[in-house]
């Protein structure tokens, strides 16, 4: 198995000799359905001889069996063990394969050309350095030939192999090939793609995939292999700044503190100034360590452990950077982003950011647009669903070292994570940072929450009620303010319908316009904690993940989640506005309970269950819990 | 692996490999040695499960890489089937006794006491009652919540898909359509309480590649690799190994003494011999570039029509 016979040289130290240099090169392969990416890649594998005489064997009866080939050997059932598994259900996103011969290694990414392409083909995009789109001589330059380019370079893959497959059903005709060659640069130019090896190739019977194809004689660029084996792998990486993100600390006694990683770009070696970012602090390079003993230098892609000469506070997460570059830090940035999941990307929701070695919570504040793959165009959008992909502000709890996209994929790539499900669900590429997040610093005043809240004789909090449409909430939160007011606190409601007549005016009722709702509540009730008051909050507020957010927003013990449980049966037979009714004879839409869903909390503070508890013992127990915690004592 | 990479004697290639530039097999390592780290950076209480072959060498090796000078700061779990190998106990034991590191193993008491065994149950019988099982009973048992394999991504058309981290429900089965797409180095290690990791480190590695790699790296691997005479007796085409009493001699079958190594190793009544000379890792190197069947050839296991991979994987076999 394995490698081409020459490298079975008689003497097996010159075997294992030539072995040992290799590069590894990965791509990923992109094509229409059809287009022969199977049978290109079955080739390839079959050719270097990846393939062993009891899979040969079997593929010789699955060919006869369900071959496309008239029975002759069907290259793509190599790999087409995807298909049974779309039939379950299976999702499939990538499958990677491997071959090599005596110069590389390959590890080629699949991508199954059907629906969640786009999610699919980021994915395979993601770790590849290069890629080979297959063409139909027959049918030319596709709409997908033009997306899979646009995801190619949004991906920062700068060299491609145009693959122009079924030669042999265009008479092999240059003229076609160079026609659509012609086409297809046209169209790489529009998009900065430059670096680009049209190849005219027959993926069934081999021609120009490892060997030149006899067909065409008139072509004498390199073959698809060939091609593979000498493009330049990464060039350039080791010789730009040294970063290295901190993934783990290394104390194995109280002599060493080493901090391990794998360098991203550039190059260290002992003595070298270093800046750990974001704390800015500088030290020099003592020991490069790893298993092997000391290095005198390390690279690009390398795993190493490093130790400074000076004490140094560093942990998981922080960036290791070369000291006379260091790359900026900030909070706020235009990205563009991938969407990978069912459940949509909302504006104003808030997600984990991992980027790096670092996750940090971000919020997507505006969605500018969204681009549509095929025309790239830019259109309006409020949210992005599955395979979507769009610019958006994304605001973070904490600034980040980072470097755009297009400089360095470590430093600018990210993967967003659902708080709830842990789900990974985008997929993004960092623009640039706003320049309001260089500039804006907060303000420290001297005048802060404590101070007002202790002139008021109480503690800041807010007291979040929760339920449905005629739940009770207001009636009970009426209750609760009027028994503080009695009681000399200063307090405010905020209450949904009067703050929709106001400050949410321009907020109807969809997912988006809900989550942007509860954004400007919470920041509201935020700044209204921070003068020191008690806020009472009441909103319907269906969606856990909104609630969480404005959590988020208050220091531990300033917030309290109160459910106002009433069971949606009870609510809709009350129905107080007679909204119930309405919204049952389809005059409101996205009504909560009724065509848009109410999640309830999993772990309230309080929990009231107005079934069994009327609104006035409903606000004294509130009040209860509040003065068992001392907030509502004087401090 | 640091090892300057020696001139090369064919100048073309010379010119082709930048001076900085890292060979497949530094890269693969970096790679591996980096999901190592997350794990451990991002996970509450890792194990490595050590099944003792080859791939498991080469897992260990590099974790020991990835956290020098400290010891991998988790314990190697072995889930015994009381069918493995003589020596490859033996070398189990010494392995952690040369390294420091906690060796956990597990049995399935329940399957002992019920004499589960793969004569008298069959293979998938035994399999999933003394493996698959007994890896759940092990992780719940322990309560870790991430668990490193040392599964490659070419040794099977349906791994050929897998996430290198991959998530398990709290009852450890793993949900084809819950697995997160994961882009660039980035792997996404969190869950929920009773949820687990399973992670391969090895994913990008090909059975060429370790060969290599242990070779290069000097690797101790179990001498049942290596040719050497052995008693066997061919069963359905297959050369089993008589390592110990229990291996019922079907009529007519006498062990004969025959040249034989292994290409992996599990529980011997189900791992075929092949017969070689090759009592080197050079040498196997040579016969693997000569080799025309692939590894997994010689897992009886592989063999049993009902039992799928994918369903396997399912139920939490590795
Ligand atoms: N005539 C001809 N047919 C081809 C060529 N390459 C692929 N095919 C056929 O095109 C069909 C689709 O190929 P396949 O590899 O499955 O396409 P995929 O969907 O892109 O993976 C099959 O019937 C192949 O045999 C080629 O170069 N010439």
């Amino acid at each position: 198995m394995g490698t081409p016979p020459e490298l079975v040289a008689a003497d097996t130290g010159a075997a294992l000799r030539a072995q040992e240099p290799r590069s590894l090169l990965r791509f990923i392969t992109c094509g229409a359905v059809d287009d022969g990416k199977s049978t290109l890649i079955g080739r390839l594998l079959y050719e270097s001889r990846m393939i062993y005489d009891d899979q040969l064997t079997q593929l010789a009866a699955d060919s006869k069996r369900l071959g496309t080939r008239g029975g002759e050997l069907d290259f793509a059932l190599l790999v087409d063990g995807l298909a049974a598994e779309r039939e379950q259900g299976i999702t499939i996103d990538v499958a990677y394969r491997f071959f090599s011969t005596r110069r590389r290694k390959f590890i080629v990414a699949d991508t199954p050309g059907h629906e969640q392409y786009t999610r699919n083909m980021v994915t395979g995009a993601s770790t590849a350095e290069l890629a080979v789109i297959l063409i139909d001589a027959r049918k030319g330059v596709l709409t997908q030939t033009r997306r899979h380019s646009f995801l190619v370079q949004l991906l920062g893959i700068a060299r491609v192999v145009l693959a122009v497959n079924k030669m042999d059903l265009v008479g092999y005709s240059r003229a076609r090939f160079e026609a659509i060659v012609a086409d297809y640069r046209d169209f790489a130019a529009r998009i900065n793609l430059s670096d680009i090896t049209p190849i005219p190739v027959c993926a069934v019977h081999g021609d120009n995939i490892i060997q030149p194809g006899a067909a065409m004689p008139w072509y004498s660029g390199p073959t698809l292999l060939e091609q593979l084996e000498s493009v330049e792998i990464d060039a350039g990486i080791g010789a730009r700044a040294f970063r290295m993100p901190v993934q783990w600390v290394n104390r194995p006694n109280a002599e060493f503190r080493g901090f391990a990683g794998q360098i991203v770009s550039g190059s260290v070696k002992p003595g070298d100034r270093i800046r750990a970012l974001p704390s800015g602090r500088e030290s020099r390079v003592g020991r490069i360590v790893t298993a092997d003993g000391d290095l005198q230098r390390a690279v690009a892609g390398q795993s190493v452990t490093l130790l400074f000469d000076s004490e140094i506070d560093i942990s998981r997460g922080d960036l290791i950077a070369g000291g006379d570059s260091p790359p900026q830090v900030a909070d706020q940035f235009e990205a563009t982003v991938v969407w990978l999941h069912d459940e949509p990307m909302l504006q104003g929701r808030t997600y984990l950011m991992k980027a790096g070695t670092r996750t940090v919570s971000a919020t997507v504040t505006p969605l500018k647009h969204k681009i549509n793959v095929n025309t790239l165009e830019h259109l309006p959008a409020e949210r992005l669903e599955l395979n979507d992909i769009g610019v958006c502000e994304l605001e973070l709890d904490r600034a980040i070292p980072f470097e755009p996209y297009t400089e360095n994929r470590a430093l600018g790539g990210f993967i967003l994570i659902d708080r709830l499900t842990n789900n990974t669900v985008g997929a993004g590429l960092i623009n640039f940072a706003l320049r309001r997040s260089q500039n804006v610093h907060w303000q420290v005043l001297d005048v802060d929450k404590q101070l007002r809240a202790r002139q008021k004789g109480q503690r800041a909090c807010v007291l979040w009620l929760t339920g449905l449409s005629g739940a009770g909430k207001s009636t009970i939160a009426n209750r609760i303010e009027k028994k503080l007011a009695l009681a000399g606190r200063h307090t405010y409601l905020l209450d949904g319908d009067n703050v929709r007549h106001g400050l949410n005016k321009d907020l109807g009722f969809t997912a988006q316009d809900r989550v942007e709702n509860i954004r400007r509540v919470a920041e509201v009730s935020r700044l209204m904690v921070d003068a020191g008051l008690i806020v009472l909050v009441s909103f319907i507020s269906p969606f856990r993940s909104e609630r969480r957010m404005a959590r988020a927003l208050f220091a531990p013990g300033e917030f309290f989640e109160v459910f106002i449980d009433t069971p949606l049966a009870e609510a809709e037979r009350r129905d107080t506005k007679g909204l119930y009714r309405k919204a049952r004879r389809g005059e409101l839409k996205n009504f909560t309970g009724i065509d848009s869903p109410y999640e309830a909390p999993e772990n309230p503070e309080i929990r009231i269950d107005t079934t069994t508890v009327g609104p006035e013992e409903a606000a004294e127990r509130v009040i209860a819990h509040l003065a068992a915690l001392k907030v509502t004592g004087s401090t | 692996m640091n090892r300057a990479v020696p001139a090369s004697e064919a100048p073309e290639r010379a010119a082709a490999a930048a001076p900085a530039s890292l060979t497949h097999l530094q890269r693969l390592e970096a790679e591996s040695i980096h999901i190592l780290r997350e794990v451990v950076a991002e996970c509450e209480r890792p194990v490595m499960l050590y099944s003792v072959g080859k791939d498991s060498a080469v897992m260990l090796h590099l974790a020991v890489k990835a956290f020098y000078p400290a010891l991998p700061p988790f314990p190697l779990l072995h889930v015994d089937t009381t069918w493995k190998f003589r020596a490859m106990y033996e070398f189990r034991d010494t392995t952690a006794r040369r390294l420091g590191m906690q060796l956990l193993v597990h049995v399935n008491e329940e399957g002992l006491r019920l004499g589960i065994g793969p004569f008298t149950h069959g293979s998938q019988m035994h399999t999933d009652v003394m493996k698959t099982q007994a890896l759940r009973q092990a992780l719940d048992k322990y309560g870790f919540d991430a668990a490193f394999g040392g599964a490659r991504r070419d040794e099977e058309q349906s791994r050929a898909k897998e996430r290198v981290f991959s998530l398990r429900s709290v009852q450890h089965r793993w949900d084809p359509r819950q697995q997160r797409p994961e882009l660039w180095a980035l792997y996404n290690a969190r869950k929920r309480p009773g949820e687990s990791l399973r992670v391969f480190p090895l994913s990008n590695w090909t059975e060429l590649d370790v060969w290599q790699y242990i070779w290069l790296e000097q690797i101790p691997i179990v001498p049942l690799y290596f040719a050497a005479p052995r008693p066997v007796v061919e069963r359905d085409g297959t050369l089993i190994m008589v390592d110990d009493a229990r291996l019922p001699l079907r009529p007519g079958e006498t062990p004969m003494l025959k040249t034989v190594r292994f290409r992996t190793l599990g529980c011997y009544p189900l791992t075929g011999a092949i017969e070689s000379n090759a009592d080197t890792v050079p040498a196997i190197l040579q016969e693997m570039l000569l080799a025309r069947t692939s590894e997994r050839q010689g897992r009886v296991i592989d063999h049993d029509a009902a039992a799928s991979m994918e369903k396997k994987k399912q139920e939490g076999y590795f």
